[in-house]
C-alpha cells in the first residue's frame, strides 16, 4: 500500500493495537479504582440500616430510600444538639463565600501592584509573600488564636474568614502576579497615556482579562476552605463550626448504633460543594493553569 | 501642535547611566526619528518625553511648558506602541474612546471623534471587532487611530512598524509619513532601521551608548556624517572603511591604496590642504560609499576625482538594478556598485573607478571626522 502514509500504517500493526488495548484497559481499571469508594458511598448512602447489616459492602440497595439523607441534613445529633449538619453546611457557605471573595480580589490587586507598579524593594516583599505558601498549618495556631482574642473575634466565623484570607493571601498573589507578568507592560503604559489612573487601569483593563486565573483562583480558595478541618475545629465556636468538624463530630457520636448511611450522606453532603465547582469551572481551571505557560 | 525641547537631560537606573546629556530642540510639526542600535537609550528617551519615566537631571519642555513633573496624562501627547498595546476586552470603537472618555468628553463628541479618526484610517468596517479579531497591519493602524483621537501636541512611536512583515512595514510607512503632511503634527519617532528613519525624519537624532552622536537633515546625515559610527549606521549597504596612510609624493596629499597582486596606487585627495598635511605618513580611515566605487561615471572623463583601480573580484551579491562587488583593499573588504551588465566573475581582475569628491577621512583612535 505505497499511497498510505506511514502513520496510518503503524496504526494498523497487531502491536499498535495491542497497545491500545493495554492503554485502555489500564485507564478503565484505574477509573474503577477512584470511582469505587463514591459509589460504595453513594449505594450506602440510600440503603436502609437493615439492608446494611445483612448485605455486602457493594451489594446494590434492596430498597431505595433518601431517609438517610434527610436525617444527615435535618436530624443526625451532633454532640447533643440532634439538627442534622444544615447549620454547620451554612456556617461553611458563610465562611466560604467572603474568604474567597477577599482573598481573591485582595491577590489580584497585589498581583497587580507586584507586576505593574513595581516599586523600591518589590522583588524582596513578593519573594517573603511566597514564604507563607510554606508554613505549617499548625505553626501559627497559638499566634492566631490570641491574636483572634485580642481582635475580640475568637470563635467567630468572622474569626474564622481572617484566618482564611490570611493564609490564603500567599497563594493568590502568586497566582495573580505570575498571570499578570504575562500581560505586555505596554497596556498600562498606554493607558496610563489615555490618562487612567491606578484603580481605572485595574478595574477597566486588568480585571477583564483576568477570567482565566480567577477562575484558578476561586476554586483552590474555595477547595482548600471549605475542606479545611485543622483551622475550624481551633478557632470555631460551638455556633460557628464549618461542616467538616461537624462531621467529625457526627460520626463520632455514638448512641448505640452507627448509622453508616447517614455518615455516607454526611460525607456526600459535605464534599457536594467541592466537586460542583471542579464539574462547572473545571475546564477553566486547566486553562487557567496553563495560561502564560504558552504564549498566544 | 508644539515644539519640544529637551536640555542636558540625564537617566540613570541605579548606577548605570542610560542617558548621558541629551539635547535637542524641534520645531512645531517636524518629524524626529531616534536611530540607534538596541540598548543605545532611544526607548528610554521616548519614555522620558512621555512622562512613563521620571528624568535624572536636566528639563524637558512641550511648547513653552516645562513638564519635568508632569505626569504623562497632563502632558498632551498621544503614544503608538510596537506592541499596539490594545487593550484586548474592548473592541476598535471602544480602543478610540477609552482615553476620551477618561478625560470626561462628551458622548457626542465621543462619536465625532470615532468618525473623524475611522475616516482619516479607513477603519470604519473594524470598528465593532475586538483586537484578536484584527491582522497585525490593522491593529497598527487601529493604535495609530487611538493616538490621532485625542488630537495631542505631540505623536510618540514606539518602533511602530517592527511587528509587521516587510512589505506591510514599506506601506505603513508611506502612510504614516502621509499622515504626517495632513495633520501636521510634531513626531517623534523611534526606530532601529535606518531607512525608516531616512525616509520619515524632517532630522534624524542618531544615538548611540546614551549619546547623541549626530543631530541633522537625514541627507546631511548621509552626505556629512559626524564620526565613524554615524557614516556606518546610515547608508545600505553601509560606507566601506579602508584603513590607509596619507602620503604626499609630489604636490598633492592622497593616500596609499594597495589592491593586492602587487598593485598599489596614490589616490589623490582634493582638500583645502592644512589640517590633511598635519596627517602625512599617519594611518587613518577613508570611508567611502559603495555607490561610488563603480565600473564608470557618466562624468568621469571630466572629473579629476575619479580613479582608476585594478583589483581581484572576491564575491558578487546581485540586488536586481546594481550588483554587489566585493574586492579587497588594503586587506579591507570593500563593497563597490555596480551595473550588472559590466561585472566580472569572481577570480577575474577588474577596472573600477573610485570617486573621490565625497570620501571622508577619520581619526582610526577617536573614530571622528577629519
Amino acid at each position: 500500500m505505497p499511497d498510505k502514509s506511514p502513520a496510518t500504517a503503524m496504526y494498523q500493526t497487531p502491536g499498535a493495537i495491542f497497545g491500545r488495548v493495554v492503554i485502555y484497559a489500564i485507564l478503565i481499571i484505574a477509573a474503577i479504582y477512584f470511582l469505587i469508594p463514591l459509589f460504595v458511598m453513594v449505594i450506602t448512602s440510600i440503603k436502609t440500616m437493615a439492608d446494611i447489616r445483612t448485605g455486602q459492602l457493594i451489594s446494590w440497595p434492596r430498597e431505595v430510600t433518601l431517609d438517610a439523607w434527610k436525617e444527615a441534613w435535618a436530624t443526625a445529633c451532633i454532640g447533643v444538639k440532634c439538627a442534622g449538619i444544615k447549620g454547620y453546611f451554612w456556617n461553611s457557605v458563610k465562611m466560604v463565600i467572603p474568604s474567597v471573595a477577599i482573598s481573591t480580589l485582595v491577590g489580584a490587586a497585589n498581583g497587580y501592584v507586584l507586576s505593574m507598579w513595581r516599586f523600591r524593594g518589590s522583588d524582596t516583599f513578593f519573594s517573603c509573600l511566597l514564604l507563607g505558601c510554606f508554613i505549617p498549618f499548625q505553626v501559627i495556631l497559638l499566634p492566631m488564636a490570641s491574636t483572634l482574642g485580642r481582635l475580640g473575634i475568637a470563635q467567630s466565623i468572622a474569626g474564622l474568614v481572617l484566618v482564611h484570607v490570611v493564609y490564603g493571601l500567599a497563594f493568590t498573589t502568586l497566582f495573580f502576579r505570575n498571570f499578570y507578568v504575562t500581560i505586555p507592560a505596554d497596556l498600562v503604559k498606554a493607558a496610563k497615556i489615555d490618562g487612567a489612573g491606578f484603580f481605572r487601569i485595574f478595574w477597566k483593563i486588568i480585571l477583564p482579562v483576568s477570567t482565566p486565573i480567577f477562575v484558578v483562583s476561586i476554586i483552590w480558595q474555595m477547595t482548600q476552605i471549605w475542606n479545611d478541618f485543622l483551622f475550624g475545629v481551633a478557632f470555631s465556636g460551638s455556633d460557628s463550626q464549618p461542616v467538616t468538624v461537624a462531621l467529625n463530630n457526627l460520626v463520632n457520636t455514638s448512641t448505640g448504633v452507627v448509622k453508616y448511611n447517614v455518615d455516607m450522606a454526611a460525607a456526600i453532603i459535605a464534599g457536594l460543594p467541592t466537586l460542583c465547582v471542579y464539574i462547572v469551572a473545571g475546564k477553566y481551571f486547566l486553562r487557567g493553569l496553563t495560561a502564560g505557560a504558552v504564549k498566544g | 501642535m508644539s515644539s519640544l525641547t529637551i536640555s542636558d537631560v540625564t537617566k540613570r537606573f541605579g548606577s548605570v547611566e542610560v542617558l548621558k546629556g541629551i539635547s535637542l530642540r524641534i520645531e512645531s510639526g517636524e518629524f524626529l526619528v531616534l536611530v540607534g542600535p538596541s540598548g543605545c537609550g532611544k526607548s528610554t528617551l521616548l519614555n522620558l518625553i512621555a512622562g512613563l519615566e521620571t528624568i535624572t537631571s536636566g528639563e524637558i519642555k512641550i511648547g513653552d511648558r516645562v513638564v519635568n513633573n508632569v505626569r504623562p496624562k497632563d502632558r498632551d501627547i498621544a503614544m503608538v506602541f510596537q506592541s499596539y498595546a490594545l487593550y484586548p476586552n474592548m473592541n476598535v470603537r471602544q480602543n478610540i474612546a477609552f482615553g476620551l472618555e477618561t478625560r470626561k468628553v462628551s458622548k457626542p463628541q465621543i462619536q465625532a471623534t470615532i468618525q473623524r479618526v475611522a475616516g482619516m484610517l479607513q477603519i470604519h468596517e473594524l470598528l465593532d471587532r475586538k483586537p484578536s479579531q484584527l491582522s497585525g497591519g490593522q491593529r497598527q493602524r487601529v493604535a495609530m487611530g487611538r493616538a490621532l483621537a485625542r488630537d495631542p501636541a505631540i505623536f510618540l512611536f514606539d518602533e511602530p512598524l517592527s511587528n509587521l512583515d516587510a512589505k506591510l512595514r514599506v506601506e505603513m510607512r508611506t502612510e504614516i509619513k502621509l499622515l504626517h503632511k495632513r495633520i501636521d503634527t510634531t513626531i517623534v519617532y523611534v526606530t532601529h532601521d535606518q531607512i525608516e528613519a531616512m525616509t520619515l525624519a524632517d532630522r534624524i537624532a542618531i544615538m548611540k551608548d546614551g549619546i547623541i552622536q549626530q543631530f541633522d537633515t537625514p541627507q546631511a546625515v548621509y552626505d556629512n556624517p559626524a564620526n565613524l559610527f554615524t557614516a556606518g549606521f546610515i547608508g545600505s549597504p553601509s560606507m566601506n572603511f579602508i584603513p590607509c596612510q596619507v602620503t604626499r609624493p609630489n604636490t598633492q596629499t592622497g593616500v596609499a591604496l594597495d589592491t593586492g597582486n602587487g598593485k598599489s596606487y596614490f589616490l589623490p585627495l582634493e582638500r583645502s590642504g592644512l589640517e590633511l598635511d598635519a596627517w602625512v605618513n599617519h594611518e587613518v580611515i577613508l570611508g567611502i560609499r559603495p555607490e561610488k566605487i563603480s565600473h564608470g561615471f557618466v562624468e568621469q572623463e571630466a572629473s579629476h576625482h575619479i580613479h582608476e583601480i585594478e583589483s581581484t573580484v572576491e564575491v558578487l551579491e546581485p540586488t536586481g538594478p546594481d550588483t554587489l562587488v566585493f574586492v579587497h583593499i588594503n586587506a579591507t573588504e570593500v563593497t563597490c556598485r555596480v551595473n550588472p551588465g559590466h561585472i566580472k566573475a569572481p577570480g577575474e581582475t577588474m577596472k573600477l573607478m573610485m570617486d573621490t569628491s565625497n570620501a571622508l577621512l577619520f581619526n582610526p583612535e577617536t573614530g571622528e571626522r577629519i
